[in-house]
């Protein structure tokens, strides 16, 4: 079944516009828990209250801020936070193409595919360009009431827009020192990467699977029928052996498996 | 402040324990919410039938089997259901660096050595880096199943956690149209029009917080006019909860943690 548009807007790149719907890439998987009252086995409310007398504020009265000195606070108001909204548009601008690898992995949030609202000549031209000249586009736009900046790139044929986190929002390891300890010898590096190589391989997404959510689903079927399997304690026990065997051994045995295979 | 989470991870017969931080970081201005007065206020829950708020340990977590009724899980459960093997990091498959499609990234967290497994960490983030390798592997923290790549950045191991397949729609699940063949004319005047505005680097002074450092203004203009400013007394210490996450993880990474 055909997904729903969350967004209509227009790619824009200079002059050239290319009217799109935005859909999300994402369907959230994650089992679902409620915060329930473990008495009556109900659905928790919430509410705001007075800390010291615990008694509930009216919804009325709450006002929001933001404590500019410890135990200061400016109270923002709906009106002020209407008033720094950015202006709000339909257009996706974007400003400039840039190589993808200079953009980091840490940067990418949210993925949208974009389908072509009238023009796919234009569309699939775009995507066919991107792909041939191995670019993503730096886009900007403004979606309810939101900025985000974000990157266009083409995917098997078609067009995804990611959502980029801000700068503040991402710590790099440049800001980092590099961990302390003392390095590894030459004989020590080479057997890794040694080790390394005889796992590499491609990237393949279906080889994994979520199990541990398929075993939890189970678990709550089970248990909902009266039929909770018992569960076994955690160990985590662990011997130690020297990092010069432990790669050694390692190494051996992955050669004796590709043999086999 | 302690770990995300701790664990291990297995590289051959090889394994190095290592401590878990966010990578990542609210940019949002923390606005509190306020009384009428200007006292900060908590928020509680409640239970409905008794209009009694709750303690943390007279909570349960339910799963909603049908309308209005759950199945309680604990903790516990949850912790026991997966087994052993699955908390390493078992690093089974390594893929070039650039090769992983940006879909599939969600968050990053940066991995420091623990327990004395400085040598061995040093080693295999010099290794991946050497070979400009990512390392992939499944496993379960905290009550889900995680699917990361982790790379190595500048001496440090980063995992970035990824969308299974299952958790990604494709073009037809979409109903994205049928792939067109386009003139080749087309494709060559958007071909000209990326050259045009291709720049050599990405530079991140454009992800600054237009709207977070917006609110900050118009707070800071607030202020020096004095209005809307409330005082609250008793309220002075209260600004220990803002975290740095920086300073945690250099000293963690300097091995100063424990």
């Amino acid at each position: 079944m055909a997904a729903r548009a969350i967004w209509k807007g227009e790619l824009k790149i200079g002059s050239t516009k290319i009217p799109v719907k935005l859909y999300s890439a994402v369907v959230d998987r994650t089992v679902r828990f409620h915060i329930l009252d473990d008495k009556q086995l109900a659905r928790v409310k919430q509410r705001m209250v007075n800390p010291d007398s615990d008694e509930e504020v009216a919804r009325e009265e709450v006002q929001k801020g933001y404590e500019v000195e410890p135990g200061t606070f400016v109270i923002v108001t709906d009106e002020d936070l209407e008033s720094i909204k950015p202006a709000p548009s339909r257009e996706i601008e974007i400003t400039e193409f840039v190589p993808p690898e200079k953009i980091s992995q840490q940067w990418y949030e949210r993925p949208y595919y974009l389908a072509p609202d009238g023009d796919e000549k234009a569309y699939f031209a775009l995507a066919e360009a991107l792909e041939n000249r191995k670019r993503e586009g730096i886009a900007h736009w403004v979606m309810r009431n939101k900025p985000y900046v974000g990157a266009l790139r083409a995917q098997d044929g078609y067009l995804v827009l990611f959502t980029l986190r801000n700068a503040e929002e991402v710590v790099s390891a440049n800001a980092l020192p590099k961990p302390a300890g003392r390095e590894p010898s030459t004989k020590e590096l080479n057997m890794a990467k040694h080790l390394i190589s005889l796992l590499e391989g491609e990237f393949n997404p279906a080889e994994y699977k979520d199990e541990y959510r398929k075993r939890v689903m189970e678990f709550i079927e089970r248990k909902a029928k009266g039929r909770a399997p018992r569960l076994n304690a955690v160990k985590s026990k662990r011997k130690t052996t020297s990092l010069d065997s432990a790669l050694a051994k390692s190494i051996a045995a992955l050669k004796k498996e590709k043999r086999a295979a | 402040m302690r770990p995300f989470w701790s664990g291990t991870i297995t590289f051959g017969l090889v394994s190095v324990p290592v401590n878990l931080f966010p990578a990542n970081q609210t940019s949002r201005v923390p606005l509190r919410t306020l009384g009428s007065e200007g006292q900060p206020l908590a928020r509680k829950y409640y239970s409905e039938t008794t209009e009694r708020n709750l303690a943390a340990d007279e909570m349960v977590r339910g799963y909603e089997i049908e309308k209005g009724k759950y199945v309680v899980v604990t903790d516990e459960e949850l912790d026991r259901l997966a087994p052993d093997k699955t908390r390493d990091i078992d690093l089974t498959r390594f893929v070039k660096e650039d090769s992983i499609p940006p879909i599939y990234f969600e968050r990053g967290y940066f991995l420091t050595p623990a327990a004395n497994s400085e040598k061995a960490y040093k080693l295999l983030a010099e290794a991946m880096e050497k070979s400009g390798q990512a390392g992939i592997a499944t496993f379960v923290m905290r009550g889900k199943e995680y699917l990361v790549a982790i790379f190595s950045d500048h001496g440090i191991l980063r995992a970035e956690t990824m969308r299974f397949p299952d958790e990604l729609r494709s073009p037809a699940d979409v109903g994205l149209p049928k792939k067109k063949k386009v003139p080749p004319a087309t494709v060559r005047k958007f071909e000209t029009l990326i050259s045009k505005k291709s720049k050599k680097d990405f530079s991140t002074a454009k992800l600054a917080d237009e709207q977070t450092a917006r609110l900050l203004k118009l707070v800071k203009k607030k202020k020096a006019k004095r209005s809307n400013v409330v005082h609250v007394k008793g309220e002075e210490h209260e600004n220990g909860n803002v975290i740095d996450l920086v300073q945690i993880l250099k000293k963690s990474l300097a091995g100063k943690s424990k």
